[in-house]
């Protein structure tokens, strides 16, 4: 195998942050210190990237010690999501630490009088002719890596990297099994207070007035903080701080509700509201084949709420006119920008630090709370103060992920060939997260006395993989289309990043359509995706899933399979996945069988892991999940009226990876569940011969298809 | 305020507390025991879940005076680094999770499981973990640490 040649340019992680010892520093005892701007929220992401600073500086990865993300010390990598973490922090890592290498072999070479290219580096013993020796600690002293990383390193041939590429047990897993804190939740520090706080039961209402006498009286009671319609207490006890709360709540007068749209009539609601168009990308047909039909069809997605199993958390304490904030954001430089604009500090006074939260998929109540602890923790007399929101809050203030409605147009020509194809998305915009505009996007800012308004959702540009438009572009080789997002300029549900963005709307629609276009032809659908595409890879994780799902089983009542694939945001995974369902009353999903390609995989288990985890979320989205709401507010704020899947539930999932190292890698965790939602509807018409098109897909709207059908 | 007398850990403890007072409110706000995990504070999710006389509860919903002469165990008093459960090792072994919040009261329901049932069947594994939901996805690994570590345990 041939050796890589020098990197052409930096990885941009390092361009923007290009000092090496930001990154990467040899500590006493023989420790290497790796700092990443990218945060753990249960993806392995902290093991992967300790896994390519071992290979790289030949140390043994229990050397490493991984260290969370804070706006004090850590390179700024913007937002851990998007499945974009090794893509970004490894290769920045792995040519930072590339780099480092070679630098103190140049300074072990000049010692031991070696030439660098015959000493080898063992555990960070450094090794030369004739049995000379020294070691990084040694020579940490000497050689400074206060310098700009360079495109010269040359990072290690794939054949030489023995840890990366390997399955490998996480760095964080021992803590939880043994209950040592690690969560941010269970972060015990000094002096701790603690917040809850007073908000809405209707939507959009706003505090108007507030009877503070019995919550005072509480035992504990410390402080109440109103600023404008946000209001908070504090208390030496979580416990006194909840009866504090609920003397709080009687005495508070609310406004009149915001209205919400009508739950059951989604489509209607998004296509009335006003909108910005986009047309997101077109395509000609060279040759000028006649529809003699158009297939039309449309897809919804509700609103789906993350539902983190832990209600957000946070702790701030302030010290004068600076304020120290721990928070499970993902993004501790964008989450201090804003609290720079509401606080009106300069962002040096800020120290944002990050500490694990429960899973999080997208963007949650994390950085909405860590405000609310900031303003809480004034009244905490430089105490800190912990501030946690209750179930109920969790399931109704978090941003949710923005409902979809899809329309998809196919012209087909005599042969049931597409020749022309129009795909359109009504949907609020998929992204409001906090420092990236002028105005802060955090909940409490929209609440105190001189308000921001409330941040309007939009979509990333196509460049980052978009938002609603995620994955509206097909993969498939068909002559002409063109994709048009509408953006809806009105949010009266507050929407935010869930995970996948829009990709698993549209990668639903896409594949119902394809599915009902073959059977239409009588095509078998793998042959007819296979038919379609031009890239080898797609093809390949569609051929490895059939075969391992032994493609298509014989027929059986009562049982159905379908298939769907998709490339995540068309740059990253590809993803294909076949479902076997059990239908009758109720979609039992019985097996997912998957196959993915990431490039590299740094930490294949770590990959298997991320996957079938996605393919069980989306199973979830898919056969119960729907944010529900009259026209006042939200009902769905406990985990009854929001039920997810149980571990009765759960299908059997089985994932082959198909492992390429020699392609840089790319993230895994948003790549199945745009091919399960999409291969799970092509299995409930193959057992039942009705398309639900609206998710998510129960015993309701099975019947509804089956009338519509007949 | 009555003292509350139980069994924590194995160890006796003697609380002088609230008898509304809730038991993962004491364990975490007056022992520091931060194991069990708040979830939901209606008993619907399981993370905090305790073992109280060998069965599996929630404690955010369970005030403190049903808890007196208790043997109560939490994440903490199942095994140590140095003398691991058996699902403390499986779990490990089969990197049976993602965030890992849930995992606690997970743990605690697989260890219940274990006591009454030490050879489950897989069917009888979910039902024994239905009360405890997992939002990552991790359940299969989950439901396969559990399969190890009760036959690691037949056969010691």
């Amino acid at each position: 195998m041939s050796e890589p040649s020098p990197a052409p340019k930096l990885p941009v992680s390092l361009v923007a942050n290009p000092r090496l010892s930001s990154w990467v520093r040899f500590s006493g005892e023989g420790r290497v210190t790796i700092s990443p701007g990218k945060v753990e929220i249960g993806q392995g992401i902290v093991t992967a990237l300790a896994q390519i600073a071992a290979d790289e500086l030949d140390v043994d990865i229990t050397r490493i010690e991984m260290i969370r993300a804070s706006t004090a010390t850590s390179p700024n990598e913007g937002v851990t999501s998007g499945s974009l973490s090794i893509q970004q922090s490894g290769r920045a890592l792995r040519h930072a630490c590339a780099e480092v290498r070679q630098r103190i072999l140049a300074a072990a070479s000049e010692r031991l009088g070696v030439d660098p290219s015959l000493l080898e580096v063992d555990d960070g013993t450094i090794l030369g002719t004739g049995n000379v020796r020294t070691s990084y600690w040694e020579l940490a002293g000497e050689v400074s890596l206060d310098h700009d990383a360079t495109t010269g390193a040359r990072a290690k041939s794939i054949a030489k990297r023995a840890v990366a590429g390997h399955s490998t047990q996480r760095v964080d897993i021992p803590d939880k099994v043994f209950a040592r804190p690690r969560f941010i939740h269970d972060h015990a520090r000094l002096g701790l207070l603690h917040g809850r706080m007073l908000r809405p039961e209707i939507s959009g209402a706003k505090l108007i007035s507030l009877d503070e006498t019995a919550a005072h009286a509480v035992p504990g009671f410390i402080a109440i903080v109103r600023d404008g319609g946000f209001a908070g207490v504090v208390a030496d006890s979580e416990a006194a701080a909840e009866v504090a709360l609920k003397a709080l709540r009687k005495g508070a007068t609310w406004s009149a509700a915001e209205p919400l749209p009508d739950e059951d009539d989604l489509a209607g609601f998004l296509k009335s509201q006003p909108v910005e168009t986009t047309v997101i990308d077109t395509r000609t047909a060279a040759s000028t084949k006649k529809a003699a039909r158009t297939v039309r069809r449309q897809y919804t997605r509700p609103y789906i709420a993350h539902a983190s199993i832990a209600p957000s958390c946070a702790i701030a304490q302030w010290d004068g006119g600076r304020v120290h904030v721990w928070t499970h954001s993902q993004g501790v430089y964008l989450l201090r920008a804003d609290l720079a604009i509401v606080l009106k500090l300069p962002a040096e006074n800020i120290v944002v630090e990050h500490m694990e939260g429960a899973g999080c998929y997208g963007h949650n109540a994390a950085d909405d709370v860590a405000l609310d602890a900031v303003l809480l923790a004034k009244a905490g007399g430089g105490r800190p103060v912990r501030v946690q929101w209750s179930r109920h809050d969790e399931m109704s203030h978090a941003p949710f992920g923005a409902a979809m409605a899809i329309e998809i147009e196919a012209d087909l020509d005599a042969d049931n060939e597409i020749v022309g194809w129009r795909h359109a998305i009504w949907s609020n915009g998929h992204a409001a997260r906090p420092g990236r505009a002028t105005q802060p996007a955090l909940l409490a800012a929209s609440e105190i006395a001189n308000p921001y308004p409330r941040m309007i959702s939009t979509n990333p540009p196509a460049a980052n993989g978009g938002g609603g438009d995620r994955n509206s572009v097909p993969l498939y080789d068909l002559p002409a289309w063109t994709i048009t997002s509408h953006r809806l300029l009105t949010m009266p549900v507050r929407t935010s990043a869930l995970r996948t963005l829009g990709a698993q709307g549209n990668v639903f629609a896409i594949e119902s359509v394809l599915d009902e276009i073959a059977a239409l032809r009588g095509e078998d659908p793998i042959e007819f995706r296979l038919r379609h595409l031009r890239d080898d890879r797609a093809k390949d994780v569609i051929r490895a899933t059939a075969r391992r799902a032994a493609w298509k089983p014989e027929r059986r009542s009562g049982v159905g399979h379908g298939v769907a694939f998709a490339r995540y945001k068309n740059t990253g995974a590809y993803c294909a996945a076949i479902a076997e369902i059990e239908g009758a009353d109720d979609i039992r999903v019985r097996r997912l069988t998957l196959a993915v390609d990431v490039g590299e995989a740094i930490n294949p288990d770590g990959v298997i892991n991320q996957i079938e985890g996605g393919a069980i979320q989306a199973t979830s989205w898919v056969l119960k999940e729907r944010v529900r709401f009259d026209r006042t507010r939200i009902t769905s704020t406990s985990w009854t009226e929001y039920p997810i899947l149980t571990f009765s539930d759960v299908p059997a999932v089985d994932v082959e990876i198909i492992q390429r190292p020699e392609i840089e890698p790319v993230g895994a965790g948003e790549a199945a569940h745009g091919p399960v939602t999409a291969a799970i509807a092509n299995a409930v018409y193959d057992c039942l011969g009705v398309r639900v098109r609206d998710l998510p897909i129960t015993r309701d709207r099975i019947i509804a298809a089956m009338e519509l059908a007949s | 305020m009555p003292v509350i007398e139980f069994q924590l850990n194995g160890a006796a403890m003697a609380v002088d507390a609230d008898p509304d007072q809730s038991l993962l409110d004491v364990l975490r706000g007056r022992l520091g025991i931060t194991g069990a995990h708040f979830g939901c504070g209606a008993g619907e999710c399981g993370a905090c879940h305790v073992m109280v006389d060998g069965r599996a509860m929630a404690s955010c919903d369970m005030p403190m005076w049903s808890v007196a002469d208790k043997d109560v165990v939490t994440t903490e008093g199942l095994g140590t680094v140095e003398q691991p459960h058996p699902l403390q090792r499986a779990f490990i072994s089969e990197q049976a999770m993602q965030c890992g919040y849930c995992v606690s009261g997970i743990l605690i329901s697989a260890a219940a499981l274990l006591k009454r049932n030490p050879s489950p069947t897989e069917a009888e594994v979910r039902a024994a973990l239905d009360r405890n939901l997992c939002r990552c996805g991790s359940h299969n690994r989950m439901v396969r640490a559990v399969l190890r570590a009760a036959s690691e345990m037949a056969t010691s």
